[in-house]
């Protein structure tokens, strides 16, 4: 266990969700440790990406807690969530498609008031992803699906969160930009920001998290370090494709 | 793109059309021939066009805006039009004489308000029953909302309907509706000390100073909803109109947000109805059908959703039509061909295939916001990059 003493920026513990009569989240706990990449691999189904919902508050769980910096969010509103400090780039992007880049990046900093800081912030941005420079006056939706990827990224960054999660970053991206932005996700967390990742790609999600969790039917199966699950039997043979 | 820089020739074009608006009347009593005249609408028609123009543009901040479909706008204009009939007319009769700055004699029975005041009451009393019923209903979404909110342009009438007898007291006139309600106008203590501005806009010879304030309250709509377009309200509106999922997890407060725009819409719309009802000096009940819920909804659609130009154009041009064009058009029509055709019976099978028409033909309206004319043209994506195989 890489669980320090000190304090978790997030944890759950036994959180149920339903979707109606669904029980989609059995009882999940999980921590994450400040300046740590986690990462929560598991099938399609298995309740990654609620878990994430639930973790923004557009989900409300049935029983269980929600604490972020020791503060209870079971019951805050996603708005607050943000201003507390996690911004999550959304599964699928969800992108303002008829919004230019700019203003999708500007939309990432909804909750903040402090305009100069935003304005370095937006900067840092476009050091990161020089391509959204380039593009900022052109509309999401005619961005290729790395572009878009990298504008939701950036977009959630904007909230200048302490914890960014971020939902298959990697979904229906070609190999060449699955390197890129697993680059930038150990960038941006050298750089300070804690990071909750949800990966199907779980090779390369456990190569750069420090910890994981192993997520199946709404159920938390297996948790360790990352490399030690890297080298267990039975993640290698379900989700490494190694027999 | 924000139309951030206006080129100088809309704000020339933007100039000439205001003053033409703002003379109009004086152009039209001397300076139009009769040829012209017979297809363009008097002083008090102008006034009305104006009015449902006011409408147009309110219902725009919701469905043009947030882009929340609302088939029952008919509710604020009628809160707007019994606000104007409860303070400004000799409906509560029995709770004495209340003449404060109304434009009747003093001692007049029953409540007289200024009718500026009036107007402001009923767009904020308005915007209240658009908080009070936005609540409950806006956390539907798209098709959903709109049969609610289609529900709830029919109960307001059928309440008004049947408001004369609530516990024994005669709110609102039943089926009778109101009459006798106030014209516009400075009241009598303005007019002592300001000559010019007369009392009563009824008492004035023609109906240039009604005329006067609905194009001011036409201003004002449009100068609002310019400003708040470009403001953070305004991209919280867009942004949910785009994606409401993404925009609750950047932290736009949904319901917040949407209840401001409907709201906001109903404020117009309520004013609009009082101004209207302060014109014709009476409103009763059947008045809010469901026609005029789809009237402004045209006029929004026509224009270009979410333009507000385009939405000012096309509530123009649609009242115009209603009130003014359909009728002409008839005249002449029967004049040359000798015939005897009513065509404003036809009114609404016109404007039904005028509507299918512009679907057809032009469905981003006839001044289409930049954002919707993205919408409807859809750019081809450029490289949707290639499935990637995800270890099973």
């Amino acid at each position: 266990m890489s669980a320090n003493g000190g304090d978790p920026l997030l944890e759950l513990e036994d959180v149920h969700v339903f979707y109606g009569a669904i029980h989609a989240l059995k009882g999940v706990s999980l921590r994450v440790d400040p300046g740590q990449i986690v990462t929560l691999i598991g099938a399609n189904g298995a309740g990654k990406s609620t878990t994430l919902r639930t973790i923004s508050g557009l989900l409300r769980p049935r029983n269980g807690s929600l604490r972020f910096e020791g503060k209870d969010i079971v019951r805050a509103s996603s708005q607050r969530i943000v201003r507390l400090g996690i911004a999550q780039a959304p599964e699928g992007r969800q992108l303002f498609s008829r919004m230019t880049v700019l203003e999708n990046l500007e939309m990432g900093a909804f909750q903040r008031r402090d305009r100069s800081e935003i304005t370095s912030d937006l900067e840092r941005v476009y050091e990161l992803f020089p391509r959204l420079a380039e593009r900022r006056t052109q509309k999401a939706g005619t961005l290729s699906g790395g572009e878009q990827q990298m504008c939701a990224i950036g977009r959630a960054l904007l909230a200048r969160p302490r914890l960014l999660m971020l939902d298959e970053p990697s979904m229906g991206l070609s190999p060449n930009l699955v390197d890129r932005i697993f680059e930038v996700i150990s960038d941006i967390n050298q750089q300070g920001t804690t990071i909750l990742l949800v990966e199907q790609n779980a090779a390369r999600a456990l190569e750069v998290a420090h910890r994981g969790y192993v997520l199946e039917t709404g159920r938390v199966t297996l948790a360790d370090d990352a490399t030690a699950l890297r080298s267990n039997e039975r993640v290698r043979a379900s989700y490494l494709g190694e027999a | 793109m924000p139309p951030a820089t206006r080129t100088r020739l809309e704000r020339a074009l933007l100039a000439v059309c205001f003053c033409t608006l703002a003379l109009y009347p004086w152009l039209y009593s001397n300076y139009l021939s009769t040829t012209l005249t017979q297809w363009l609408p008097d002083t008090s028609t102008a006034f009305v066009i104006l009015a449902f123009t006011v409408m147009g543009l309110g219902l725009n901040f919701v469905v043009g805006y947030a882009g929340l479909l609302d088939l029952g706008y008919v509710a604020f204009f009628a809160a707007g039009a019994y606000v104007a009939g409860w303070l400004a007319s000799e409906q509560f009769a029995n709770a004495g004489s209340v003449v404060f700055g109304g434009t009747v004699l003093p001692k007049t029975p029953g409540i007289h308000l200024s009718p500026w005041l009036v107007l402001l009451a009923a767009a904020l009393f308005s915007a209240l029953l658009g908080v009070v019923i936005g609540v409950p209903t806006l956390r539907l979404r798209g098709d959903y909302l709109a049969i609610v909110t289609l529900g709830f342009g029919e109960i307001i009438p059928q309440f008004v309907r049947n408001g004369d007898n609530l516990g024994g007291f005669n709110l609102t006139n039943g089926a009778f509706g109101m009459n006798g309600i106030d014209g516009l106008g400075f009241g009598n203590t303005v007019h002592h000390a300001i000559h010019t501005l007369p009392s009563n806009f009824l008492n004035e010879l023609d109906s240039r100073w009604y005329y006067w304030t609905a194009l001011a309250l036409v201003v004002v709509t449009i100068v609002t909803s310019l400003l708040l377009r470009d403001s953070r309200l305004g991209r919280a509106w867009i942004a949910i109109r785009e994606d409401e999922d993404a925009a609750a997890a950047m932290g736009v407060p949904l319901m917040r947000t949407k209840t401001l725009s409907y709201a906001i819409g109903a404020f117009f719309g309520g004013a609009a109805g009082a101004m209207i009802t302060l014109q014709a000096g009476a409103t009763s009940p059947d008045a809010f059908s469901l026609q005029v819920s789809i009237f402004v909804l045209c006029m929004v659609i026509l224009g270009g959703i979410g333009n507000v130009w385009g939405v000012t154009l096309g509530g123009i041009l649609l009242a115009y039509v209603n009130y003014k064009g359909l009728f002409a058009a008839g005249n002449t029509f029967n004049s040359t061909f000798g015939t005897n055709v009513d065509i404003s019976q036809y009114a609404y099978l016109i404007y039904g295939v005028a509507i299918v028409l512009f679907m057809l033909v032009r469905p981003e309206g006839l001044i289409p916001s930049a954002r919707r004319r993205a919408e409807l043209v859809e750019e081809p994506e450029e490289e949707n990059v290639g499935a990637e195989a995800s270890p099973a």
